[in-house]
């Protein structure tokens, strides 16, 4: 944690601070102005990319706490966010509730679901975990398929979208404020919860469970803890994910989700809150490159065009995963603080 | 009965088949300590493979193999100096996510090489038919079967008898000792990665010639999964039983079982995961696996 040349934190709470310093407060104010300014000045499909963006990090936030932190790796973050969905579908759909009781509810049901799944955790770890949580969203997916009674099976549940005292959330632009402001609490509740004894605990766990017991660490209560939390964070993703589409399918959770979901936090970085917006801006913003660059590409080489988009996607993502597992297996987020440390302590670089 | 019987035999060949694609899995981690996520990938390019020289290159079967072979073997090659080389040292994550990262540039390659369409070469494979009394095993199921039964033998061949095969199990017990020796770890880590290739991309051919091609061929790689869990992860043997088991199982519950449930089923593509759960919770080392003993 290094500061500016200069200036020395004086009390706890000081040293305890996310922000710390003048400079610090003014980037914050002026990049929450521009961020709920985007609709004033962004076309729709700006904030369509934006909106999915937010709900991502949510999602990806959920991740990096049960897998960056914790080091319980999931591969089935999609199925978890499934279940939210489906919770919040159902619920308001069948039963007729408001979207603001049952988004609750859908965190609450993730993160029972995902519990139960992470169960196996406190006997396997590393690759076993992996296969488990990969069961659990094919499970996950396979069942809500299954009820169709309930849930519409493979056709669907056709849901409403959100409203707030009558007014309904329907505009591309006030669904954004809505997630731009769910992603924000979600950003400041997950740095907290790992500032906290049960995010220490986490960080224990993550470098070396046996000494953690050792040290009265609860290994089971706080990997379920961390399974818990992980899984509320995709819940409500896949809640507000849901209720943008304005329709719940299985098909809004592929299981290569999950998977991106792991690759943005390589790419953003293993153990960081920043790391996990960094990784999934970067990743959505590849989507975006691709989706410009893929035609461009398909007209140079015509013999190829057809499957260009399909596959360009995945070969691109694919190779930034690579790239990043061997150049700067630390993340983007690495790099950020070696260009802050620069700046801080500039001109006295030593 | 006889309904039971055909289940059984059909089952039978399909386990052999997953048999094969676990025995690629658990040469690699026995050997480079690594989980190969990617071996559904392989599978699927085999199947790819196996369509352009039958099909396209009208090749025979003989020669298609061959060449097949020749490629896998390459790519197993590439694929462990170019990404998995760099990473040896790395925790289990890093490891896990390059296969992974492997396993989408592999389908996305795929995809853009072979489209996205659905490609079968049915009747390319010599029509074997064998009747016992009003049980008829298929053609593509005979096939897969002897054709599993050599590679597993030519693997046994090579493991105990060769000096390479010596190398490779000596480099499963102790690296630092093999290094010691004089073997070179790392042309034992790309000799395993070659033959995983190469065990993947038959198996990809048998399945294709059973069920044509398409990138859903790579289930067939998640299915493995469980069978190496079910044999224990370091344990060849175990991955036979456990593939014929969950081979013959699958089949089973989803003759039995899938006209009782609503929409159809589905239950042979979900089997699989609801055996790795249970095998996770009840026996994590797998029916033949080692239990590891853990120190602080």
């Amino acid at each position: 944690m290094s500061l500016p040349s200069g200036v020395f934190q004086e009390s706890y709470a000081q040293d305890m601070a996310i922000f710390r310093t003048r400079t610090h407060w003014v980037l914050l104010a002026a990049f929450l102005v521009l961020l709920f300014a985007m609709p004033l000045y962004s076309s729709d499909r700006m904030l369509t990319i934006l909106t999915i963006m937010g709900i991502t990090i949510i999602s990806v936030l959920g991740l990096q706490i049960l897998t960056g932190y914790c080091g319980q790796i999931s591969i089935g973050h999609a199925g978890f966010m499934a279940v939210g969905g489906y919770v919040s579908a159902v619920l308001t759909a069948k039963l007729g509730w408001s979207f603001w009781a049952a988004l609750p509810c859908a965190g609450l049901g993730a993160g029972i679901v995902g519990s139960v799944f992470g169960l196996p955790s406190l006997k396997i770890k590393g690759f076993y975990l992996i296969m488990a949580t990969v069961a659990a969203h094919f499970i996950i997916i396979w069942v809500i398929l299954q009820l169709y009674g309930i849930t519409g099976g493979a056709d669907g549940l056709s849901v409403s979208r959100p409203e707030i005292g009558g007014l309904v959330i329907k505009s591309k632009a006030s669904y954004f404020y809505m997630v731009m402001i769910f992603t924000c609490l979600a950003t400041y509740l997950a740095k907290n919860i790992v500032r906290t004894r049960a995010g220490r605990a986490f960080i224990a766990i993550r470098d070396n469970d046996l000494a953690a017991e050792v040290m009265g660490v609860n290994l089971w209560a706080y990997k379920l803890t961390a399974f818990f939390i992980g899984c509320v964070f995709a819940g409500v993703a896949g809640s507000l994910l849901v209720h943008y589409f304005a329709f719940v399918s299985t098909d809004s959770f592929p299981f290569m989700n999950s998977v991106w979901y792991l690759g943005m936090l390589i790419v953003g970085g293993m153990g960081s809150i920043t790391g996990a917006i960094f990784g999934t801006v970067f990743l959505k913003l590849l989507d975006e490159f691709v989706t410009i660059f893929g035609p461009v590409l398909a007209d140079i080489f015509p013999a190829i065009a057809a499957q260009a988009a399909a596959s360009l996607g995945l070969i691109m993502r694919g190779l930034v995963i690579i790239a990043f597992l061997i150049f700067e297996p630390r993340g983007l987020v690495h790099r950020w603080e070696l260009i802050k440390s620069y700046y801080r302590r500039w001109p006295f670089s030593h | 009965m006889s309904f039971f019987l055909q289940l059984v035999v059909t089952g039978f060949g399909l386990g052999m088949v997953y048999a094969l694609i676990a025995i690629g899995f658990v040469i690699i981690l026995k050997c480079s300590k690594a989980f190969n996520i990617a071996q559904g990938q392989f599978v699927m390019i085999g199947g790819y493979l196996g369509f352009t020289f039958l099909v396209t290159f009208h090749l025979p079967v003989w020669a298609s193999i061959i060449a097949a072979v020749a490629v896998a073997v390459i790519m197993g090659l590439l694929i462990e100096r170019l990404t998995l080389r760099p990473l040896v040292g790395q925790p289990v994550l890093a490891i896990i996510m390059m296969t992974i990262a492997l396993g989408t540039v592999l389908d996305g390659v795929a995809t853009l090489v072979w489209g996205s369409e659905y490609k079968a070469y049915h009747g390319v494979l010599p029509t074997l038919t064998l009747k016992v009394g009003e049980l008829s095993v298929p053609p593509e199921t005979l096939i897969g079967i002897i054709v599993s039964i050599i590679t597993v033998a030519i693997l046994m061949i090579i493991f105990r008898y060769t000096k390479t095969g010596l190398a490779m199990r000596a480099t499963a017990e102790d690296e630092q000792v093999v290094q010691g020796a004089g073997i070179k770890v790392t042309t034992i880590y790309a000799i395993s990665w070659a033959i995983a290739c190469v065990v993947g991309v038959i198996s990809g051919i048998i399945l294709g010639g059973v069920s044509g091609v398409s990138t859903a061929l790579t289930e067939a790689g998640m299915k493995t999964f469980a069978v190496v869990l079910l044999g224990g992860l370091d344990s060849i043997g175990g991955a036979i039983v456990a593939g014929i088991i969950l081979g013959m199982l699958e089949n089973i519950a989803a003759g039995y079982l899938d006209p009782l449930l609503p929409s159809g089923g589905g239950l042979a593509s979900v089997f699989p995961f609801l055996i790795i759960i249970i095998v996770l919770i009840f026996k994590p080392h797998g029916l033949f696996g080692l239990a590891r003993i853990e120190r602080i």
